[in-house]
């Protein structure tokens, strides 16, 4: 690994999903998007909703993830996911139903607070798929 | 003394049950191989996640989360993990068999169970005890989702104090033939050790208490994922040893089968030979 690039570890408790050497990252911490380059002082950071994106050389590239944390090093990020998705590997049609769902749900007045809120939840997630998905090439 | 076409019947039967079962072992043996890698794959995760908890237990009052209070074993619960299906030999069994002894222990008979398989929801469903939940098809949509859905619940109850511990009785999976009955203590959590040097100063964000406390709660969901995926393969094992045994049997039985139908044909000719023989010696 030359200078001036980071290892990007992306974990998820049922696979690796990636892990390459790249020039930049930026990742949806949990009290927001950061944006990570070479040297960058050790942080242990929440994750959030969103998408982690990566830049090698010119080209960039992103997944959907979702909830974990990542651990930064002055070369090295490791992010571990409970979900992570890479943009090609998305179902656009299921992303789309998903959040239809997640609507649908949303409009037919849960009563409990607990449904609202994994109605949310999957509704963010399934607005990070799209999004990710739709930006493929 | 049964007749040919008897035994033809009963060999046609027996072969087509052979061919059953070797289908079976063939398909158990793929499985096999990839819950073996499925094992393989969540390893790194928890590795990682194991740790990251040691470095956080040392810079904060780890030791009193919810989840690490041992709270004496009055109100215990119990996880049972089984099969779906059958034809795995002494998988589900055995299982079974664990956990009756469990609940004979004293002050346990009443301890509420959490069943995963339909083997064991059939088993407990006439019986005197309390099933407060049971999963099935686990295994056919199996991710970690599932084994979150599962492990919400009791962390939930055991984060009010309604319960104050759980025990997992599982297959542990050791090689394709061996299975290992399990109890282990799903929670409290067993305690972390801190780690004993600190590599980096880091920055933590959210505070390391909150970290820590998301941290610990996705520790139980990992112990249970790993729980589920060692029962997976260990089933997978089990039924493709039962399969290969039963394909084995069916093939000697055919044998014997075949050489008994041979027997008797032998036996009808030769009656027959001794038949004409003697009507002509009588002719003559």
């Amino acid at each position: 690994m030359s200078q001036g690039q980071i290892h990007l570890d992306v974990v998820t408790p049922e696979r690796l999903v990636f892990s390459e050497v790249v020039d930049e990252v930026i990742l949806p911490g949990s009290e927001g998007y950061l944006g990570v380059r070479p040297g960058h002082v050790p942080l242990m950071v929440g994750l959030g909703v969103g998408e982690l994106s990566w830049r090698r050389g010119g080209r960039q590239d992103r997944m959907a993830v979702a909830m974990g944390y990542a651990e930064i090093l002055p070369d090295r990020v490791v992010v571990l996911a409970e979900t992570a998705e890479r943009a090609e590997e998305i179902d656009g049609q299921r992303a789309l139903s998903a959040r239809r769902r997640a609507e649908e749900m949303l409009a037919g007045n849960p009563h409990k607070q607990v449904d609202i809120e994994q109605a949310r939840a999957a509704q963010l997630r399934a607005a990070i798929r799209i999004s990710v998905a739709a930006k493929k090439e | 003394m049964p007749n040919t076409l008897d035994l033809k019947r009963r060999i046609r039967s027996v072969k087509n049950t052979e061919q059953l079962t070797r289908a079976m072992k063939m398909v158990a043996a793929a499985r096999l191989r990839r819950s073996q890698e499925q094992i393989l794959a969540a390893r790194p995760y928890a590795h990682r996640m194991h740790e990251v908890l040691a470095r956080l237990a040392c810079c904060t009052d780890a030791g009193h989360h919810p989840l690490l209070a041992e709270r004496g074993d009055e109100r215990v619960e119990i996880l049972v993990i089984t099969s779906d299906r059958g034809l795995c030999g002494g998988f589900n069994s055995s299982i079974i068999r664990r956990t009756e002894a469990f609940l004979a222990e004293p002050g346990r008979s009443d301890a509420p169970l959490h069943i995963v398989g339909r083997r064991a929801a059939d088993y407990f469903k006439g019986k005197p005890v309390t099933i407060h939940s049971s999963y099935a098809d686990v295994f056919r949509d199996f991710s970690f989702t599932r084994a979150r859905e599962i492990g919400q619940d009791m962390i939930q109850r055991f984060m009010k104090g309604e319960l104050d511990a759980v025990y997992i009785i599982y297959n542990q999976f050791k090689s394709a033939i061996q299975q290992n009955v399990v109890v282990e203590k799903l929670l409290p959590l067993v305690r972390i050790e801190a780690a004993a040097a600190v590599r980096h100063e880091y920055i933590y964000e959210p505070p390391p208490e909150q970290l820590l406390d998301a941290l610990l709660h996705r520790h139980v969901n990992v112990q249970l994922w790993a729980a589920l995926l060692e029962s997976n393969a260990a089933e997978n094992g089990a039924r493709m040893v039962a399969m290969d045994a039963a394909t084995k049997n069916a093939g000697e039985l055919i044998d014997k089968l075949t050489l008994q139908m041979n027997r008797i044909r032998q036996a009808a000719i030769t009656r027959e030979i001794i038949e004409v023989v003697s009507g002509s010696d009588a002719l003559g």
